[in-house]
């Protein structure tokens, strides 16, 4: 701690003692059970594998219990300026253990079927979701640096894990080669801002900046913190990796991908461009306005090309993130909240569309191309429901909880007078409308090409179930989630 | 007895929930159950729809059978769940819940494929449609706006015709991206007011500029739906490949919700936008009216052609509603002109509801028998049919507006108001009449006189008792309508004179 207590002016006050320990309890937590595991699965074999998977979801859950029993009533900054517990964090990470728990229950059968049902999957999960933690609950330069390069391993390991398949180990090395430039970045973009503030700090950074917004140095590096941070969510012109990883990775890693890591990316743009450089408001805005619209267009226009579900979702992933930077770029509190808000209900659904490639698939048959979807409504008229629901809730399309996080991420557009971008977004939505509308073209007015029901482990049938309830119910009652958000921002 | 039953949100949600119990009956084994099921719930639908008629004020134009409570704080927009409905919205909600049970019953023996999911489908969209009807919350109204489009779009292309696919996604596409602008003026206005209170929204002050965009994003929105020249190519497209339901629910009911936007949202939240846009407006419909009813003149299928005379009928409600500037005058203040260009607008849309939903059904009940809609295949129907031949020339009269039917009130009202804004506006309005004789009788005399044409015409039997009702119920309605509409005036005169009232005023801040 003196190594990090040298370049920390500011925590010298700060002092790190053992009372402030219990704040990090779900991290330590979290440490302490993924070891576990680890450990524990070395004496499982085959057929008791459970052992791993029960004791992931037993931590997962236990981690909700107790983060929301310690729920942050005020923001304490701890160990030398370098932790963070706030309200914001605590939800995102409530979030974050729903969507892994969500993650493990649907890929079981997946990962059994293809012989993957291994000990790795749920230690590299585990420690996937401690690094998402640490990286929500940042409050220093390099805690967020530490966060993200855990998380981005796990996920670099998992996409491979597919020894045998080249596809994954293509992706995988993209994915670790693209994600090594854009780690870079960001790190290059912090040590400038570190030259110009001499504080790693987010809060006292934040009032070094105050002072000195026309520092060139800084800008500088603020445009290499925000090409580091679209990378991470994915954001067009810095979105080459998302589709290749979605696709070839194996669907029950590209549904961990494409879940929980989104919060978790949405915190560090907050910690970063909000709590760290909040006074550059000005200048970060503009790059991201082109960020966004930049993802919109692409995400959108270029999804409809897609013949793979997989590469479809991914597209459309970067016209979501296109939606959630629109909500961060008014630098106002609705519009970070509306953004949370899409993140949280874009989990939701990206889960949901993940979920049903999975049971679909069976041995052999990955069930990732869209024309598996033909004929749906034969085979399974609930389940065809279930994609109704995520597809038009993606669409954006009322009575579903995608079209109050729109319309809460417009109201803060419009709220700042940039009703040309609003109508940007919309006319870009209503172009994402149609690749939607094809998949119910497939599912509802296409004759199936084999007429077998749906086979699959009852526990994925169920969780889909509620999946597609939930985010049908948030149609109905956003303010369940809304709530929660607007209270702690 | 009714006072303290919450009758809009049981006319809205009765059918939604049914719809959703005739989706649990399962599959096509048991299409009997879903059929009487779905019937129970469309005729307790348009039973509890009844007291919103006989319980109505008529007395008072503001809004009556108010339900209002919070629904939720999202950010800094509140939102509620209110509905009510004047003597505009409730003419209509009984039309919808009306034709809901005609297409029950039409579609009992025809859909034999998924016959519980087209049932539910109808049954949920009724809903959604009453819903869009009565609310009173701008939010509220939008959702109903957009899910309404769900059930359609699968009706279309579950049971369309062969180009079903095209026809449903360009229907979908096109009333998807008008909607989205009237979201965004939403949005904008509830971004001063903080809620999407309707009436909230009503009394807001706005700038002639604000108010023009407001107007162009609603315009939008609505035209498309109503739909006016030139944004109707959707609607051809869709009547052809739509089965007979569809086709009947799209032009009885939701071309109405078009107009029904205007009254309640272009015109009381913009209208100084209105009064500055009027001409456009004027142009728009004159042009409907005329170049549409050439258009229907040229048609070979019977379907495209009822699709395009629906366009041209719809023509005569947008020119009853902004004709408004044209007859006033400040010096007179007179409104009683004003007031009926509105009320045979309103008319209009009703009569309009069941004429067309009677010309779908009558082209359903001959494509059941000879599987063509060509008026090239028919001839001489009238020798082997009757009986039918009986309705389907009472409700080719109607369309031309032959007095004595409901097609007649609507159209004479507005081209009395349109005489007295301009004499050359009337002149063309009522140039339909002839047109839409024209074309209409020259259909009829096509299908169902002269000689037999074919084999397939001669092996035809007649209408059985299942068509025979609702033909005759819907036959009903046209000649009561066209012979006594005063019930139907009544209930809307006060609520006309009151958004007259509301309109006549600028709402530019000083």
């Amino acid at each position: 701690m003196d190594f990090i207590a040298a370049y920390l002016p500011s925590a010298m006050s700060n002092e790190m003692t053992i009372a402030q320990l219990p704040l990090a309890l779900p991290e330590i937590v979290m440490l302490c059970m993924a070891s576990i595991v680890l450990i524990v699965d070395l004496f499982l074999n085959d057929k008791t594998r459970g052992g791993t998977y029960i004791l992931s979801q037993f931590t997962l859950i236990a981690l909700i219990l107790i983060t929301i029993m310690t729920f942050a009533k005020q923001d304490t900054i701890a160990f030398h300026g370098t932790f963070i517990r706030d309200g914001m964090g605590d939800l995102l990470k409530i979030f974050i253990y729903i969507a892994t728990f969500t993650v493990f229950m649907y890929s079981k059968s997946y990962l059994k079927a293809r012989d993957m049902y291994k000990g790795e999957y749920y230690v590299l999960g585990l420690f996937g979701v401690l690094g998402m933690m640490i990286m929500v609950s940042a409050q220093n330069f390099l805690t967020i640096y530490l966060g993200l390069e855990l998380l981005s391993l796990c996920m670099y390991a998992m996409v491979a894990l597919q020894r045998d398949s080249i596809i994954a180990s293509e992706s995988a090395m993209k994915y670790f080669v693209l994600g090594a430039i854009a780690s870079g970045m960001l790190l290059y973009g912090m040590s400038m801002v570190y030259g110009v503030t001499g504080s790693l700090e987010l809060s006292t950074i934040s009032a070094e900046v105050a002072t000195k917004q026309q520092n060139i140095i800084l800008i500088f590096g603020l445009v290499f913190i925000v090409v580091g941070v679209a990378f991470k969510l994915g954001a067009v012109p810095f979105h080459m990796w998302l589709p290749d990883v979605y696709q070839g990775s194996p669907t029950s890693v590209a549904i961990y991908i494409g879940s929980a890591p989104k919060l978790a990316a949405f915190a560090m743009t907050i910690r970063l461009l909000v709590d760290g450089l909040g006074a550059l408001h000005v200048q970060w805005q503009d790059m991201l306005i082109i960020l966004a619209i930049a993802s919109m267009a692409i995400g959108n226009i270029v999804a409809i090309a897609q013949t793979n579900l997989k590469r479809m979702l991914a597209y459309s992933t970067i016209s979501h993130v296109g939606f959630i930077l629109l909500g961060i770029l008014t630098a106002t509190k609705e519009g970070y909240a509306a953004s949370m808000f899409y993140t949280i209900t874009y989990t939701l659904m990206a889960l949901g569309a993940f979920g049903m490639i999975m049971l679909m698939s069976r041995m052999g048959f990955e069930s990732d191309k869209l024309d598996d979807l033909r004929g749906l409504n034969h085979r399974s008229p609930w389940f065809a429901f279930m994609m109704l629901i995520f597809m038009f809730s993606m669409a954006g399309v009322p009575p579903f909880v995608g079209f109050w996080a729109k319309l809460q991420v417009l109201q803060s557009v419009i709220a700042i007078d940039m009703v040309w971008l609003a109508l940007t977004a919309v006319i870009f939505s209503v172009i994402g409308a149609y690749y939607y509308l094809r998949i119910f073209k497939l599912m509802y007015f296409d004759t199936p090409q084999e007429t077998s029901g749906i086979e699959a482990a009852s526990d994925i049938r169920l969780l889909l179930s509620i999946n597609g309830i939930v985010v049908l119910a948030l149609g109905l009652y956003p303010q369940l989630i809304m709530g929660l958000i607007t209270d702690v921002m | 007895m009714f006072e303290s039953w919450p009758l809009l949100s049981l006319v809205i949600w009765t059918p939604i929930v049914g719809g959703m119990l005739v989706l649990a009956t399962g599959g096509d084994k048991n299409a009997t159950e879903a059929r009487v099921l779905a019937l129970v719930i469309a005729i307790i639908t348009f039973a509890l729809s009844i007291p919103l008629y006989t319980e109505f004020n008529t007395s008072s134009g503001s809004m009556q059978f108010i339900e209002h409570h919070e629904w939720m704080t999202l950010g800094n927009l509140r939102f509620y769940y209110h509905l009510g409905v004047d003597g505009i919205a409730m003419p209509l909600i009984l039309l919808t819940t009306f034709i809901n049970v005609i297409i029950v019953i039409a579609g009992w023996e025809v859909i034999k494929f998924k016959a519980a999911q087209y049932m539910a489908a109808f049954l949920i969209m009724s809903g959604l449609m009453v819903g869009v009807f009565s609310a009173l919350d701008g939010a509220l109204f939008y959702v109903f706006w957009e899910a309404m489009l769900i059930p359609m779009f699968l009706v279309i292309g579950i049971w369309g015709g062969p180009r079903r696919v095209y026809a449903t996604i360009k229907f979908f596409l096109y009333t998807f991206l008008g909607s989205v602008f009237m979201l965004v003026a939403f949005i904008y206005m509830a971004t001063k007011t903080g809620s999407f209170e309707i009436l909230e929204l009503h009394a807001l002050p706005l700038t002639k500029t604000e108010q023009i965009y407001i107007f162009i994003a609603f315009l939008l929105a609505f035209s498309v739906k109503i739909p006016m020249w030139p944004v109707h190519t959707w609607l051809p497209d869709a009547h052809v490949e739509a089965p007979t339901g569809g086709s009947v629910v799209l032009a009885a009911i939701m071309l109405k919700l078009g107009a029904y936007g205007f009254l309640r949202f272009s015109l009381p939240i913009a209208p100084d936008a209105a009064q500055e846009l009027a001409w456009l407006m004027i142009t728009l419909s004159l042009i409907a009216i005329v170049y549409i009813g050439f258009v229907a003149l040229v048609q070979q299928d019977m379907k495209k052609l009822i699709a395009y005379s629906s366009i041209s009928h719809m023509g005569f409600v947008t020119l009853g509603l902004f004709i408004v500037w044209h007859i006033y005058s400040p010096e007179t203040q007179d409104v009683t002109m004003i007031r009926t260009g509105i009320n045979g607008a309103v008319v209009q849309m009703i009569s309009h509801g069941f004429i067309s939903a009677a010309m779908f059904l009558v082209v359903g009940v001959m494509y059941e028998r000879i599987h063509s809609r060509m008026i090239s295949d028919c001839g001489g129907i009238a020798n082997t049919m009757p009986r039918f031949a009986g309705f389907a020339v009472l409700f080719a009269m109607a369309n031309a507006g032959l007095p004595g039917t409901s097609g007649f009130v609507g159209e004479f009202l507005v081209i009395l108001a349109a005489f007295k804004a301009n004499p050359w506006f009337a002149f063309l309005a009522a140039s339909t009449l002839i047109i839409g004789a024209a074309y209409t009788l020259w259909m009829v005399k096509r299908v169902f006189f002269g000689k037999v044409a074919n084999e397939k015409i001669q092996n035809l039997t007649d209408i059985n008792s299942r068509e025979f009702l609702f033909l005759s119920v819907l036959a009903v309605m046209v000649l009561f309508f066209g012979l006594y509409p005063a019930p139907l005036l009544e209930v809307m005169d006060e609520s006309v004179a009151n958004l007259v009232r509301h309109i006549l005023q600028s709402k530019i801040p000083q």
